[in-house]
């Protein structure tokens, strides 16, 4: 039974009692032919695409916890596809695409809302950066615009004239926005489940089986489940993982903050990121403002942040948008990002024959969960890489092809 | 709001601190018997754990030296500091 | 619910009135009234709506825990959306606007949504609005959505921030708190007790019990007035303690007597939650409407403001606390029609009414203010109607356990009364009072006074017993647990913000939305700007009874910081504008600005962007000054660039590890350029390296990268080389360098005081400059005969206006960092960060040499012997002879065929117009660009929809081979 207005109509007239789940509760089964580890969004898609593209029907998702409560439920909603390499841009762009049309393709209203994502330049020698950013963009086929101050400003009236660093352009990518969080989980949650994936809620890996090199059994803290390929996608948790197979990641696990304050009219309509003070807000359609900014810098495990980055979030905000200092912090809390040295993912076969990886999202996870569905299905059903996930194979560690978009456009990710 | 007692200061507020990761990491040497692979590991792979982390700190608005910490990743408790050159408390060692 | 000003009673000034406005209407309160008691007073019935379905909301609470009394507020100046009503205090020129409704508070066009209700339960928007986009629907939902309204005219106010320490910090006031503070400050301990309403008692002044023989009220006054006299103990009244992180760091938001707020960060070794509990709603028919307030809440406005909420008042219970606030309300004037408890057997035997056991509200009716409920047996049976204008509900208490829980300590479920409490502490806290469900007067007495001393002693100081207060014990707390009516169809309400009710709980879990997190995230159950404070515990309960869990089973969800919405405003503090981040300036600013130098920030630096003579625009100025060096001789204030020296007898030994050119052969009072890389390879900075001495080196990092270069090689310095006798010291601040560069800059040094002969090109000598210590290096950043003089900070202004004058004949002028970035682009002379990278290694620059000759290691070396470090078809630096007259937009790409047709192969790095040239230059990195280069390749140049061609050519446009450099 699909979602549709006709049918919240028809549910009204009998107290919505006719509502199945949206995805049932599965007993883990002694063996699947593949296993994701993860009930995040990635997992969620991974499995969703492996049903769908590659007619996969015996696949498990298994969580730990709930489903979507990881760095999926905890980000800013930010989907954009505004990168410099042709590697990245490919890759996040295929993503900007899959969310264009998820809400219809997973039947599930995911509020995509493309409003634009706007960099702040407060120098001319960041907009002359800006320009080679925009001329990439361009020439890789990406949606992308140079503005002048005055259209900065007319796209965020409320912005900072007198702001501690001048704002004097800026570069906009139309196309992107944000999506709801949440529901990104439960749609894809939903599609696969449609598609017979089994969603295991509550069921904790513990360890690894291999034999000969090859991954055989994942055990769980609901017993051993068999499995004939099994992919790691535990954004935050990898190296744990990873580590249960031998494994080491080039990985660290950093506290990233988001804040939201109480929700009133709407007074931003677009995506706004100032490098100088490294905020990036955005308002919700509930009216809150989303925003967030530089991560608590030592490793943590712990989904909670610390009062500096607070003050220190709050402080830049205020900077770009003094009348914001009226309104008020109504929540704050933290998720747990993987942080790569070259802020790239990593995405494929690992030197364990049946294990895959995806990970290292950094704190830009949200925005790649399609395009990271999408390329972890397609490495488990063919074994090897698709083209746009090659760049990102665990491999470049040792020879050296980072995929560095921080170093190469001074934009970190 | 950590709260790190610096070898030589004493106890201050993480704000005076820069972590710089995990400490220990012997550099491997010399060059030409380095394998990509082994060097690639020294880069970046790091042991990350869910747990006790033996990682070195810089007091840095203070009395710029750094030193090493155990630091508890899930708690946040600090369980042991001590200087650079030092080996890790035993009771500590992974 | 009409209210009505008492003739006495309450903390109020009556002899004080204060006029105010809401919604445009003149209204007068007293001075001690809040704007929501003061409302009240005058017979306001309805103060907000919901998010929703707009409907219709009076006051349930009298205090933070109050979900929809929100106003926009401007008052004393400031103005701030969302104010909860009953947390402004009252006064003079205060205006309210009700938020959230469409023409009027009392008829609001949006609430035809809920007329519609049927059609959106909770989560109703995953299933609908795909087609044809969300874009479609999306502003017309956005423009229902929100509550109050941003002023963009309005200022908004700063205050500082504080630190404190502490050795006992004492959160909340009432009984418990007061008793802790009390016990614990009765030695040498620094004691804090903070709590967030104007006067320390908590609950006392709503209690009738007497303390130590003293009126409860009386007595937490008397307590207060001590702990002020004493020079360890700091109060804080008007105060919130919003978040607890860790090692014991909690922050308060101080609420000054301006309307300001101010944030605290205290460090206690040990803290008291003595933070009390918040009265519960029951959940049942109808249990939303304008006259439906909490028990407490009730006896609040009676108590404290004077303000009898209702006159004819029915009370609903399911435990043993309201039936105080009954005697009290029937003693403040009020008729109570009954007392509905949902306990078979209520067990009290001194009820001021008609109690109605068994029975629970099963129907309300009343719009805009209720008049009548019917009250039903629970078991079913005839239903009675009580005429009635005040609901007062009280559901049981829930312990206020947020801070507790965001210290890491978990929860447990008591079953006695029915409510979460502490349960395994983590940090160095401990929780007393009713934050632990000791609702007892006496026994919250003892529990605060045994843990204050406690804290007391665990900090080391030597308590003294100043012996325990006490009281007399009151009846046992007793409740029988009531979540929800069974078997109704209407509406029974959880969340009052955001409508959330029995029926989207009950959905979500048919939906599998199970999990806790799930149910919050699905219905916004707890999610409005009450957060949560009355409708969790209730919404767990429904949620445990939907999936046959018990509600210890379901869990609950995290308590995230701050504990209540707090200003931006405290966050920020005075980290606005220049203060958000200061800025360096030169030590010869002053001479700068008297020359009419132009400023902009470089990389943290003011630094002169160039000096416009009389009629002459930035542009021209810059053309002009750019040109002159080559032609005479130019000024140029370079004290920004970084000096570092490196000192010691393993000094060259360690430099030749850290540098990628070999510095250990480097001659006394020689110049080198080098190039510092990363681990990883990449070039982390360039610069000159100067041997003053056998063991005595100066380092010249770009100037936004001086702070970096230090680190770096402290950190290796500290960490790696531990053995090496070697001491790094930034001195950058001690000196002040300018630059006399350009084909008549001998003839001004000729003239300079000093005692040091310049050496040839890439030379340096110490000696003294005018008189005083000064150093003289023969450097170039411009391509021109150059001389860098540096001299203490302090006389660099001197020196600069000194300068000047002795190059008045040679024609010199002063040029500012835009010329000097033609005049280096010119030479081919590379800017980090602008024309390299974090991906740009030494060969991407055409400097392979160190990495084949030098013998000794050096960081990074490894790096460069990869794979990726060997290829090709690398970034490589050329130059770009550009056809036409224009120059290139800086960050234009070079294209090449490929990819969709067309690919870029570079970028332009670097671009500008010569004009000593009168043609344009531009540097680029390009794939393979040095075999382009060798090949003379032209290349398409690409920058938004335009085109220009260009000739890839070696990249110096300026006397290639040096020549001028050397003269």
């Amino acid at each position: 039974m699909g979602y549709s207005f006709l049918r919240l109509a028809r549910e009204a007239l009998r107290d919505h009692t006719g509502w199945r789940p949206a995805w049932r509760d599965a007993e883990p089964k002694p063996r699947y032919d593949v296993v994701v580890i993860g009930g995040g969004g990635h997992g969620l898609a991974t499995a969703y695409y492996l049903a769908r593209n590659h007619g996969a029907r015996n696949v498990a998702v298994v969580e730990k916890g709930w489903i979507g409560g990881g760095n999926t439920g905890r980000n800013t909603t930010v989907i954009r596809s505004n990168y410099y390499f042709p590697s990245s841009a490919e890759l996040y762009d295929l993503s900007l695409r899959l969310y264009e049309n998820l809400g219809v393709d997973l039947n599930y209203n995911v509020m995509v809302s493309q409003r634009g994502f706007l960099f702040l330049a407060h120098a001319p020698l960041q907009l002359e950066m800006y320009n080679r950013i925009v001329n990439a963009l361009l020439v890789n086929g990406i949606d992308a615009e140079l503005l002048s101050s005055d259209e900065v400003f007319r796209r965020a009236p409320l912005l900072n004239r007198a702001m501690r660093w001048p704002v004097v352009g800026g570069f906009t990518q139309p196309r992107a926005g944000i999506a709801r969080h949440d529901a990104v989980a439960w749609g894809y949650a939903r599609a696969a489940d449609r598609l017979g994936v089994d969603i295991v809620q509550h069921c904790e890996v513990t360890g690894l089986r291999q034999a000969g090199g090859r991954i055989t059994a994942v055990e769980t803290t609901r017993g051993t489940i068999e499995a004939g390929a099994v992919a790691i996608v535990v954004a935050g948790h990898s190296s744990v993982l990873a580590a249960m197979a031998g494994l080491r990641l080039p990985v660290t696990s950093y506290a990233l903050q988001a804040m939201v304050s109480e929700p009133v009219k709407p007074i931003l309509d677009t995506v706004v990121n100032s490098p100088a003070t490294g905020v990036y807000v955005s308002q919700s359609d509930k009216g809150e403002l989303v925003f967030g900014g530089g991560l608590d810098l030592y490793p943590s495990y712990a989904q909670r942040g610390n009062l500096p980055v607070v003050e220190h979030v709050i402080a830049g905000l205020i900077e770009m948008f003094p009348a914001f200092a009226q309104l008020r912090l109504m929540r704050k809390w933290a998720g747990i990002v993987d942080v790569v040295h070259d802020s790239s993912p990593i995405l494929g076969p690992t030197p364990v024959d049946g294990l895959y990886i995806n990970c290292g999202w950094g704190t830009g996870g949200f925005k790649a969960i399609p395009a990271g569905g999408w390329l972890t299905a397609h490495c488990i059903a063919t074994g090897g890489h698709h083209a746009l996930s090659a760049p990102f194979d665990l491999g470049r560690f040792a020879t050296g092809a980072l995929v560095d978009e921080a170093a190469a456009a001074g934009i970190a990710h | 709001m950590l709260l790190i007692a610096c070898p030589f200061c004493g106890p201050r507020d993480e704000t005076e601190f820069r972590c710089g990761g995990e400490s220990h990491i012997a550099r491997p040497g010399p060059a030409e018997t380095v394998s990509d692979e082994r060097w690639g590991d020294y880069l970046f792979n790091r042991a990350n754990p869910k747990g006790v982390h033996l990682e070195r700190w810089l007091h840095g608005h203070g009395c710029g030296q750094w030193f090493n910490v155990a630091r508890d990743t899930v708690s946040h408790r600090v369980l042991a500091v001590y200087r650079m050159g030092d080996p890790p408390p035993k009771d500590l060692t992974p | 619910m009409t209210g009505q000003r008492l003739e006495s009673g309450g903390t109020i000034r009556r002899d004080r009135p204060i006029a105010f406005r809401f919604d445009g209407a003149t209204f007068t309160g007293f001075e001690g009234d809040t704007l929501a008691s003061a409302l009240l007073a005058s017979g306001v019935s309805v103060m907000g709506r919901s998010f929703r379905y707009h409907r219709p909301r009076g006051l349930w609470g009298a205090w933070t825990e109050e979900p929809a009394a929100l106003v926009d507020l401007s008052v004393g100046g400031r103005y701030e959306p969302n104010a909860r009503a009953t947390l402004v205090p009252l006064e003079p020129e205060l205006e309210a606007t009700s938020v959230n409704r469409w023409p009027g508070l009392r008829f609001d066009l949006g609430a035809f949504v809920d007329v519609l209700h049927p059609l959106f339960p909770a989560g109703f928007y995953y299933k609908t609005f795909m087609k044809p986009g969300w874009a479609t629907w999306e502003e017309s939902v956005r423009a229902r959505a929100g509550l109050g309204r941003v002023n963009g005219e309005a200022g908004a106010p700063t205050r500082t921030a504080r630190t404190a320490h502490c050795d006992v910090l004492v959160i909340g006031g009432g009984p418990a708190g007061l008793a802790a503070a009390r016990a614990a400050a009765g030695g040498e301990a620094r004691v804090m007790l903070v709590d967030d309403r104007p006067a320390f008692g908590g609950s006392l002044p709503l209690d009738a019990a007497t303390i130590d023989g003293h009126n409860a009220e009386a007595w937490a006054a008397a307590v207060a007035a001590d702990l002020a006299t004493r020079p360890m103990v700091t109060l804080l009244p008007r105060t919130t303690a919003i978040g607890y992180f860790d090692h014991d760091l909690v922050a308060l938001a101080e609420r000054r007597p301006d309307g300001r707020e101010r944030l605290w960060r205290v460090r206690a070794r040990r803290v008291v939650l003595a933070t009390g509990a918040i009265e519960r709603p029951l959940v049942f028919p109808d249990n939303d409407r304008p006259g439906i307030m909490a028990a407490s809440a009730a006896l609040g406005y009676v108590w404290r403001h004077g303000v009898l909420p209702g006159a004819d008042i029915v009370v609903v219970t399911n435990n043993g606390g309201a039936y105080q606030a009954a005697r009290a309300l029937a003693a403040a004037g009020a008729r109570i029609k009954a007392i509905v408890d949902t306990r078979a057997t209520p067990g009290v035997v001194d009820a001021v009414a008609e109690v109605i056991p068994g029975s629970i509200v099963t129907r309300t009716q009343g719009r805009l203010g209720i008049h009548h409920v019917e009250v039903a047996p629970l078991g079913g049976g005839r239903a009675r109607t009580l005429a009635c204008d005040l609901v007062a509900v009280s559901g049981g208490w829930n312990p206020s356990v947020h801070l507790f829980s965001q210290s890491g300590g978990k929860l447990r479920w008591d079953e006695a009364i029915a409510a979460f409490v502490p349960d395994r502490s983590v940090q160095n806290e401990q929780s007393v009072g009713a934050a632990r469900g000791v609702f007892d007067l006496a026994a919250c007495l003892e529990d605060g006074h045994v843990a204050g001393l406690a804290a007391a002693a665990a900090t080391g100081h030597a308590a003294r017993d100043p012996g325990m207060p006490r009281a007399q014990e009151g009846a046992p707390y007793r409740i029988e647990p009531f979540w929800f009516v069974p078997g109704t169809r209407r509406r029974q309400w959880i969340d009052r913000l955001n409508d959330v009710t029995v029926a989207d709980v009950r959905l979500a879990a048919r939906e599998n939305f199970a999990s806790v997190e799930h149910l919050k995230r699905y219905t916004t159950l707890g999610m409005g700007t009450d957060q949560g404070k009355t409708s969790n515990v209730n919404g767990l309960a429904v949620l445990a009874a939907a999936t046959g869990r018990a509600i210890p089973d379901v869990g609950t969800t995290t308590f995230r910081p701050p504990t209540t919405p707090t200003s931006f405003a405290a966050f920020t503090a005075l980290r606005r504008c220049a203060l958000h981040a200061p800025t360096r300036r030169l030590p010869a600013h002053h001479a700068h600005a008297r020359l009419g130098a132009v400023f902009d920030e470089y990389g943290g630096w003011q630094r002169p962007a160039c000096y416009p003579r009389a009629g002459e625009d930035r542009a021209a100025a810059i053309r002009r000054e750019a040109a002159h060096p080559r032609r005479a001789v130019g000024l140029f204030d370079a004290s920004s660039l970084g000096k570092v020296e490196v000192t010691g007898p393993d000094a060259a030994r360690f430099l030749d590890l850290m540098i990628y050119n070999a510095i250990g052969n480097l001659a006394p009072g020689r110049v080198r350029y080098a190039l510092m890389l990363n681990e990883n390879g990449k070039v982390f900075d360039d610069g000159v390296v100067a041997r003053l001495g056998p063991e005595r080196f100066l380092l010249s990092p770009s100037s936004s990268h001086t702070a970096g270069v230090v680190a770096a090689l402290e950190e290796w310095r500290q960490c790696e080389y531990l053995d090496m006798k070697v001491r790094v010291e930034d001195v950058t601040a001690a000196w002040g360098t300018v630059a006399v560069t350009g084909p008549r800059a001998h003839a001004v040094l000729d003239k300079l005081e000093t005692d040091i002969v310049p050496g040839p090109h890439m030379s340096v000598a110490e000696g003294t400059v005018l008189g005083a210590l000064g150093r003289i290096a023969r450097v170039s950043y411009t391509g021109e005969a150059g001389f860098e003089i540096s001299v203490p900070a302090g006389r660099a202004d001197a020196l600069w206006d000194h300068l000047l004058a002795l190059g008045e004949d040679e024609g010199i002028a002063p040029f500012g960092l835009e010329a000097l970035m033609i005049l280096r682009m010119e030479k081919g002379y590379i800017l980090i960060g602008i024309d390299t990278d974090g991906n740009t290694e030494p060969q991407d620059l055409g400097m392979t040499g160190p990495l084949r000759a030098k013998t000794v290691d050096f960081v990074g070396r490894r790096s460069l012997l990869r794979p990726d470090s060997r290829r090709t078809d690398r970034l490589e630096l050329v130059g770009l002879a550009v056809e036409g007259a224009e120059p290139i937009p800086g960050g234009a790409h070079v294209l090449a065929p490929g990819g969709r047709g067309e690919r870029s192969i570079g970028h332009v790095s670097s671009s500008a117009f010569s004009p000593s040239l009168g043609r344009p230059v531009a540097l680029a990195m390009v794939e393979g660009g040095r075999a382009r280069q060798t090949a003379g390749e032209r290349v398409a140049v690409f920058s938004r929809g335009t085109r220009v061609m260009a000739r890839i050519v070696a990249p110096a446009f300026v006397d290639p081979e040096g020549a001028r450099l050397r003269d």
